[in-house]
């Protein structure tokens, strides 16, 4: 049943036990930047050695095409463009959930030093015990969570402070990064490339493993945000006004950072550290959006849509050098970090 | 010189400094002082002596000084010469630019998370050499040396610019601007040595800090920058002990602000760039021995300079003797010993300080 009325549609369960209010114009940003993303994932089955038109590319994926064309398209690239939007989505999703709880735009995943958790347990693993697949994500999902919860507890003291975490994090991705280089400086040649490219978040390579092991996270967390969502409003409140105006503030706050944290740390695993997607998605989508919503659908759309095409530029900048998507994202994405701080500034707030 | 701390003890109004900062601290008075910095002059030698002596090459006393006093051509000799003192050497220097830079800008900012690394003059020192690696084709020190201070200048700059816009650079503001241009030039840095091979062979270990890369042609270079920017920091102590007080009162003390302001710079940038461009980035003692010389010789900044260009040497020799012996036979760059110890150190400040304000 549905009814609603000018700005929301409310999307009612049988005799009104669960009601979902959906925005309507954050439904339809969704909607247009999802179809953008897929365009450009479309555009990114598109390229490489295998010469394949758009057109081409549809037919297969509409189930013709010739035999190799089927493993060109679906079996190599396929891979790829799904990481990339799967990726992409996580990571907004998991900046959107941090930045909204610690209402401070600098609290992503990457600034506090939890991608470089991932990174530094996925590389360990990678490194020193020669693992591969399944195992790095172990290792990436170690490394994250262990760094999330040394940065929240490290910065928790009379209640949690924006800039405490985000300081807190400075550090704390500082030292793993020392860690880095020097597994990093152990490693040899080849594998200091390869690690050194999977550092920055690179989509190269990618295999059906890679796209399930985010779509796994994906699909465990969406069902998660769609009933937490409606805890954000309240906690961004801060700690105090949130316990006072619900009993389940801590226990939500919790639910979403492991959430977030565990987003983050499986992205990580899938495409390496992306940097500023988590930072940037969520600032784009509060300024194309009125209101005060969680707004997680268009979020993780823009992060998508920012991802893959981030990725189209990587690969057709400086062809036929490929460089790896985090390049891309770092130079492009810092100046949002500096417009963030800068308004910060200015305005005399962080928020 | 130690009697007239006025500027540290002008009444009520002192504000920023601690004004029982001397009462809790070891080395005080112009005698304890002068026999601070005699200890710490001879703390210095025992690192380098300590940075002469260990290593995978065992060497007696007798072996190191014989090879030092009159050289041959036997093994202990070139061991002694080739590698151990060019590596001591360059532990000195680019300590004592640390060192110097890291006290000038605390000074300077008022800033007790500001440093070389925090505030990323290091890494736009780093992106300098890299781009003129992989784009001019500079390969000699000098060359290196040159692009590190114009990238260690413009990033000292815009670091600040950033973070003082809206009124008043704080230190959260500016430990943000520092981190988020550090993040932006480091992912320009990876993306030059990922498109060309060679350059990010050489670049992961010239990305971690290391004291062996350096030669005693180098060194002759980098020598002269090193030894002006740490001169003109102690010379300015003065300064620095007004800026302290907050902008108003130096400026009603007298203090040419601006003058100051350009010297400090000047003084942060020469030493840093030529550290980094001998050593490459050392995060974390520009930021951790100034709080050292702080709580030993109180907030004079007169005092704390010299003691900064005597103890972040000491500091930086020790951190590379330990990557030394931690894992023999191989070996840990300092880069990566300074920075597993000194970030904790930085997340104890952040922690024990109001993280409004700091």
């Amino acid at each position: 049943m549905i009814a609603g009325d000018r700005d929301a549609l409310l999307l009612r369960g049988p005799r009104d036990a669960v009601v979902f209010r959906l925005g309507r114009r954050s439904a339809a940003l969704a909607a247009i930047t999802w179809l953008l993303a897929g365009c450009a994932a479309v555009l990114s089955l598109s390229l490489g050695r295998f010469d394949i038109e758009t057109a081409g590319v549809l037919r297969v994926l509409g189930g013709g095409g010739t035999l190799i064309e089927y493993d060109v398209v679906v079996r190599n690239r396929l891979p790829r463009a799904a990481t990339g939007l799967g990726a992409g989505a996580a990571f907004a999703l998991s900046g959107a959930i941090l930045q909204r709880i610690a209402a401070n735009p600098l609290v992503s995943p990457d600034v506090i030093g939890v991608n470089s958790g991932a990174a530094f347990g996925a590389l360990a693993v990678l490194t020193v015990f020669g693992g591969s697949g399944l195992h790095t994500v172990a290792g990436a999902l170690a490394g994250a969570g262990a760094t999330a919860a040394a940065i929240f507890a490290l910065s928790a003291k009379r209640g949690l402070s924006g800039h405490r975490l985000v300081l807190v994090g400075i550090g704390v991705a500082a030292m793993l990064t020392s860690g880095v280089s020097f597994l990093l400086t152990r490693a040899d040649y080849h594998g200091a490339t390869a690690a050194a490219a999977w550092l920055t978040g690179s989509l190269a390579n990618r295999g059906g493993l890679h796209a399930a092991i985010i779509a796994a996270a994906l699909a465990a967390a969406v069902p998660a945000l769609v009933v937490l969502a409606r805890h954000v409003r309240l906690l961004e409140l801060g700690d105090e006004l949130a316990g006072v105006l619900s009993r389940h503030a801590g226990r939500a706050r919790t639910a979403l950072v492991a959430v977030a944290v565990g987003l983050a740390a499986t992205a990580t695993a899938a495409a390496g550290p992306i940097g500023f997607i988590a930072l940037a998605a969520p600032q784009i989508v509060r300024r194309l959006l009125p209101g005060r919503g969680a707004a997680f659908a268009p979020t993780a759309a823009v992060g998508a849509l920012l991802t893959v095409s981030a990725d189209l530029a990587a690969r057709m900048l400086f062809a036929p050098v490929e460089l790896p998507v985090g390049a891309v994202t770092g130079v492009v994405g810092a100046p949002v970090l500096l417009y963030l701080l800068a308004r910060a500034n200015r305005i005399g707030h962080a928020g | 010189m130690a009697g007239s701390t006025t500027a540290a003890r002008s009444g009520p109004a002192a504000g920023p400094i601690p004004r029982s900062g001397n009462g809790g601290s070891l080395f005080t008075g112009g005698i304890g002082r002068t026999a601070g910095l005699v200890l710490a002059c001879l703390l210095l030698a025992a690192a380098s002596a300590l940075s002469v002596l260990v290593g995978n090459y065992d060497l007696s006393v007798a072996d190191a000084l014989s090879a030092l006093a009159s050289p041959g051509g036997g093994d202990a000799d070139r061991v002694v010469w080739h590698v151990r003192v060019p590596r001591t050497a360059t532990g000195v220097l680019a300590g004592m630019g640390l060192g110097a830079a890291g006290a000038v800008m605390q000074g300077l900012t008022r800033n007790p998370l500001a440093g070389p690394g925090i505030l990323g003059v290091n890494a736009g020192g780093a992106f300098a050499v890299v781009s003129a690696m992989a784009f001019l084709q500079v390969s000699s020190l000098a060359g290196h040396l040159w692009s590190a201070f114009a990238g260690a200048a413009l990033a000292a700059v815009f670091v600040y610019a950033l973070g003082s816009l809206g009124g008043g650079a704080s230190p959260v503001k500016l430990a943000l601007a520092g981190a988020a241009f550090s993040a932006m030039v480091g992912s320009a840095t990876t993306a030059i040595t990922l498109l060309d091979p060679s350059v990010l062979n050489d670049f992961r270990f010239w990305t971690v800090g290391s004291l062996t890369r350096s030669g005693s042609g180098d060194l002759a270079v980098a020598a002269p920058a090193v030894l002006a920017g740490v001169g003109l920091a102690v010379l300015i102590g003065r300064d620095l002990n007004a800026v302290a007080l907050g902008e108003d009162m130096a400026r009603s003390l007298g203090t040419r602000a601006l003058a100051a302001r350009a010297l400090g710079a000047v003084s942060v940038v020469l030493p840093a760039g030529a550290a980094t461009a001998i050593a490459g980035p050392i995060g974390f003692v520009g930021l951790v021995v100034p709080h050292m010389a702080r709580a030993l010789t109180g907030p004079d900044y007169r005092w704390i300079v010299p003691w900064c260009v005597l103890l972040a040497p000491t500091v930086l020799l020790l951190a590379d003797v330990l990557g030394r012996v931690l894992i023999r036979p191989e070996q840990l760059q300092v880069g990566i010993v300074t920075g597993l110890i000194g970030a904790p150190f930085f997340i104890h400040l952040v922690r024990t300080r109001k993280a409004a304000r700091l």
